[in-house]
């Protein structure tokens, strides 16, 4: 029984642990160095849980295969041991707290900063079960919102007020292109209920939460096409929910804009 | 004994003759505890139930089953789950393990069971309000299950139920009078969980018998007390934002609700609400509840591993301070929820470094149990492995959370299946483990019967292993980025490239052998009612005040005397002593014990 | 049941649910079922504090954010009503103090307790004439809100207080019922210090 129930331990950890080593299963490849950082900082705690899971589940088989033999004597009639509880309190202590520190360097960069200079403004805004794409156009700024006008068969599904001058150059589309290398401005925006933008390669999510315009932003470094998911439970179309991050070369990415532009 | 009866006040009355006073509408804590257990009993069953349909749906989404469509007429058309079916599934599993299951059985069960005989006391405090608190719970119950029968069925919008999906009939099929019927028996199950809590705090302080002071109290005691001033702390504000939900869904304020919302071409009139100041209350609740779920269970494994590694628990006192301090602590952390939110960026750090800081009580805790099995003759009961299961299971469990404790590595993360694996392993699973060595460890005492030990352990084998193989393969899913809550992965091209429906087929076919195995447990159960060898009365030779009184115990639990405590809650294998445990309540001459 | 291992045998002491002293000690303690009840009713006040903190969060969250919110007159009845239940608190104490004419003050007690709530349902009527309604704005949201939920706490007051009534009636046994009458008195202090709070908190709070 101690011999079975201490391999049984160690079995499963290992079939836990194993994969993580061999990266069977793993991330997405990031696509710019905020997602790399991402990774690091994962590795990091892989590596700290990692050791402490291993030790942890390791000690766990051992003492029951030690111990759980029939043997002579007594057990050891002990309450315990105040050096080792200061020790591994203080252990657990410096290691736990000093990963979150080492993390805050990441989340501070992506949320304490605001976008670069010239960081190109796009309004993402989530709807049950779409997203839907807005361009400032060439003068740069958004056209004012009426949500009396939206009329998803008129293609107007955010409701850009037709009165305003500043909304008839804006780009409404179902899927988001940029530039490559290019800082990108997010207003994150919801019509009716919470939403979450999710890029698995971008390392990113951040809930679309109505009546609130929440910014965030990113550079992509690499051409491709990649999945918007949406992250936060919706509705009963949630897990349909997706649209396409179109990342390409700076002069595909002006040609896009051209053929997208609204016609006059 | 005219006299006295009338100063014992609640305490008075004497042990009823009729089937309903006895059995049903009864005042004595141990038949309420297991009422509260058989409760459980019924919820776990329905949970599991929905998962399994849930797990078949994610891997045959298109499969038909004929009787799904005469138990859900409309969301299940021709016998195939449509995606709102399964949002209510889950919605339903969720909210039934939580609440009915996880609070129900751990705390409400065993500790009203147990707590009184282990402190010495006759019966709880408030034996009426105990009773009401039951009843209020079943009520409470069966509104949850009459939501499933509404129309539109029931709500979709997740045990979290984020406004405005919870607070709009617009937003979904399930969003009618079942998300209405939903909030409202929370709102009955938070009434009910207050006056339990209070119930179980003033017994703890004013019952206990001559010697009991609090540092010998068993860690089961000191678990079901901590819990008990969590659940008061923060079902009160879940009752809070239930009743401002509630007012937003049926009279027509603004609470939660924002202005200038379009919901299918439809302007809601709401205006100016906070969708983010329901998420602040429901975790400053969810957050401790998961303390509620799991801290019983660690009381429960602390007092098993004790008496079969017939060893004393290792570091008692900081057994003691390492509950006390993830209950405080628990209060402070409700944020790392909320990480993504749309939450204050600066407030997301200082929350983290809150959660963290609960991983040092928390290992303390693991470290201790590996401290007390070390040197031990170590007994396998059934009792004995799934405590030893939990140990592993909580190991697991809690080191994925040092990933979602960490913003940014949340960012990914956060809503994927690694959350999935995370809380299932610790406050899941291990706390059912909990729960069932707590059965095969008290079922002696509380039936006078054995459950057969052998069943008890093919039992453990299967569902340990199982439960790994469920719920290991989601921390890869989760690695993928796949989001929780889809009802359906085809079409989602970088889970399919990845190869998440064989990691899913995989889960399914493991989650049913594991709920398979659960049978041979209620088979067990029930057989050893009736069947099981006779009990002694301290069949394990553990030390604690219930392992002195016959199995089950008499009515008024000691007959009448008042037990005397003489020594601590854990001594076994004192040198010198005549057998290999000490009882509590042994004359103090015995022999020289610790504290 | 033959295997019973002879459980410990002192003599009974004789009181409440406990043994001992009911804190591990070895007193005999005879005030242990007034203490019982006043740590319960403590422990349910600890209860109603945080369910009214969670409104009172909500309360200066939901207005500090919003655009929308704007303050409304509250009725001149409120003033009264205040007076009405500081007032039952002092007949209480007089109860307390007051054996021999103890069930003549605590049915005054419980008449200013109805008559609490009586002003505070003209307030509302006052409130929904001047067209002031539930849904009409965050402001009177909350107003309807604190004061329904305060008035359900008294309306479980009244019922404490005609208990201990009903039973220093037809039992007489004043003595005997000692610790629901403190237990009540408890309670009854908390929610006329309730109201109070929260008047204040809409009379300042609710200003734009």
């Amino acid at each position: 029984m101690p011999f079975l129930l201490a391999v049984v331990i160690w079995a499963v950890s290992l079939g836990l642990a194993i994969p993580f080593f061999t990266r069977t299963w793993w991330f997405p490849q990031s696509i710019n160095e905020h997602g790399r950082q991402v990774d690091q900082q994962f590795m990091f705690t892989l590596v700290v849980t990692g050791v402490v899971f291993i030790l942890a589940q390791a000690a766990l088989g051992w003492v029951v295969l030690r111990f759980g033999r029939p043997r002579a004597g007594a057990a050891n009639y002990s309450h315990g041991n105040n050096t080792m509880e200061v020790l591994w309190t203080s252990a657990t202590a410096v290691l736990f707290i000093g990963l979150t520190i080492m993390g805050q360097r990441v989340w501070a960069r992506v949320h304490f900063m605001g976008a670069p200079e010239g960081a190109i403004p796009i309004e993402l805004t989530g709807q049950q079960f779409v997203w839907n794409i807005r361009y400032p156009g060439p003068d740069g700024k958004f056209g004012a919102l009426d949500i009396k006008q939206i009329n998803d068969q008129a293609g107007n599904p955010l409701g850009v007020d037709s009165k305003d001058p500043a909304g008839k150059d804006d780009i409404t589309v179902p899927t988001m292109a940029v530039p490559v290398n290019k800082p990108i401005e997010l207003r994150l925006r919801s019509k009716d209920v919470t939403h979450s933008f999710f890029v698995p390669e971008l390392r990113l999510k951040q809930d679309t939460v109505p009546g609130m315009v929440i910014r965030i932003h990113f550079t992509a470094e690499k051409v491709g096409r990649y999945e918007i998911a949406c992250a936060e439970l919706c509705g009963l179309g949630h897990y349909k929910m997706r649209s396409f991050l179109d990342v390409m070369e700076q002069a595909d990415y002006e040609k896009w804009l051209k053929e997208h532009a609204p016609q006059p | 004994m005219a006299e006295q009866a009338h100063t014992h006040e609640a305490h008075a009355h004497a042990a009823p003759t009729g089937f309903i006073r006895k059995y049903i509408f009864s005042l004595d804590h141990k038949i309420i505890g297991l009422q509260y257990y058989f409760l459980a009993v019924v919820a776990v069953i329905v949970g599991m139930f929905l998962s399994l349909l849930m797990r078949w749906h994610l891997v045959w989404p298109t499969a038909k089953i004929g009787w799904l469509e005469t138990l859900f007429p409309a969301g299940a058309a021709g016998g195939v789950m449509t995606p709102e079916l399964y949002l209510s599934l889950m919605t339903m599993h969720g909210t039934i393990m939580v609440f009915f299951v996880l609070t129900t059985a751990p705390q409400s069960g065993f500790g009203n069971y147990v707590l009184p005989i282990q402190i010495g006391a006759a019966d709880m405090a408030f034996p009426v309000l105990n009773m009401l608190s039951f009843w209020i719970t079943f009520l409470s119950f069966v509104v949850m299950i009459a939501a499933f029968f509404v129309t539109g069925g029931a709500p979709l919008s997740g045990w979290t139920a984020y406004p405005p999906l919870s607070a709009l009939t617009e937003t979904g099929p399930g969003q009618q009078s079942g998300q209405t019927l939903w909030i409202l028996s929370l709102a009955l199950f938070s009434a009910a969980s207050l006056l339990g809590a209070l119930n179980f705090i003033t017994t703890t302080l004013d019952l206990r018998t001559k010697g009991l002071s609090l540092m010998r109290m068993p860690l089961t005691c000191w678990t079901w007390f901590i819990t008990a001033i969590l659940g008061l702390l923060a079902f009160a504000v879940l009752l809070a934002g239930g009743v401002l939900l509630i007012m937003d869904r049926v009279a027509g304020t603004s609470f939660f609700v924002p202005g200038g919302l379009v919901v299918s071409d439809k302007v809601i009139n709401h205006s100016g609400g906070s969708p983010l100041l329901w998420q602040h209350l429901f975790w400053f609740f969810g957050h401790p509840e998961v303390y509620i779920a799991i801290l019983p269970g660690m009381g429960v494994v602390s007092q098993v591993l004790s008496t079969f590694s017939r060893k004393p628990i290792f570091g008692y006192r900081a057994m003691v301070f390492a509950i006390i301090a993830i209950g405080a602590l628990g209060f402070g952390v409700w944020g790392h929820h909320m990480f993504i939110s749309g939450m204050s960026p600066y407030s997301a750090m200082a929350f983290s470094v809150l959660t963290m800081s609960i991983g040092v009580p928390s290992a303390i805790k693991t470290f201790n149990w590996i401290g007390t099995l070390w040197g031990g003759k170590i007994r396998f009961t059934s009792a004995m492995m799934f405590a030893i299961g939990f140990v592993s299971l909580f190991v697991t469990g809690g080191l994925s959370g040092i990933f979602l404790g960490q913003p940014p590595v949340d960012l990914f993360f956060h809503d994927t299946y690694f959350v999935v694996a995370h809380f299932h392993m610790i406050m899941g699973v291990a706390s059912i483990f909990g729960m069932f060595a707590g059965t095969y460890y008290w079922f002696p005492k509380m039936f006078g019967r054995m459950m057969n030990e052998g069943l008890g352990k093919l039992h453990f084998w299967i569902t340990f292993v199982g439960v790994y193989a469920i719920f290991t393969p989601m921390h890869y899913l989760g690695l993928f980025g796949h989001p929780r809550r889809y009802s359906e992965i085809t079409g989602v091209n970088y889970l399919a490239k990845s190869g998440a429906g064989e990691i899913h087929l995989f889960m399914t076919i493991a989650a049913l052998i594991t709920v398979g195995a659960q049978l041979l447990f209620f088979f067990n159960l029930f057989w050893s009612l009736f069947k099981g060898k006779k009990a002694p009365v301290n069949p394990w030779e553990s030390t604690t005040l219930e392992w002195t009184v016959p199995s089950p115990p008499p009515h008024d639990n000691f007959g009448g005397y008042e037990p005397v405590v003489n020594h601590g809650p854990y001594e076994y294998s004192v040198p010198g002593a005549p057998k290999d445990y000490v009882m509590q309540s042994d004359p103090a001459g015995v022999a020289a014990t610790g504290h | 049941m033959a295997t019973l291992v002879a459980p410990p045998k002192p003599p009974v002491t004789g009181h409440g649910g406990g043994y001992g002293d009911g804190r591990g000690g070895g007193r005999d303690g005879g005030a242990l079922a007034i203490r019982r009840y006043k740590t319960g009713t403590w422990l349910g006040l600890g209860a109603v504090v945080m369910l009214f903190a969670a409104f009172t969060s909500a309360y200066v969250v939901r207005q500090g954010m919003s655009s929308d919110w704007r303050a409304i007159r509250l009725p001149s009845i409120l003033w009264l009503n205040t007076a009405v239940i500081v007032v039952s608190s002092l007949t209480f104490e007089r109860a307390r103090r007051d054996r021999q004419s103890a069930l003549l003050w605590l049915g005054a007690t419980s008449i200013l307790g109805v008559v609490f709530l009586a002003g505070q349902y003209v307030a509302w009527q006052q409130l929904r004439a001047a067209g002031v309604f539930l849904a009409s704005n965050p402001s009177s949201s909350f107003f309807y809100l604190l004061t329904g939920a305060h008035g359900v706490h008294i309306v479980g007051g009244i019922l404490a207080l005609l208990y201990v009534l009903g039973k220093a009636w037809t039992v007489g046994g004043w003595v005997n019922r000692q610790a629901a009458v403190e237990a009540t008195a408890l309670y009854w202090h908390f929610m006329d210090g309730l109201w109070v709070y929260l008047f204040f908190l809409l009379k300042v709070g609710g200003r734009q």
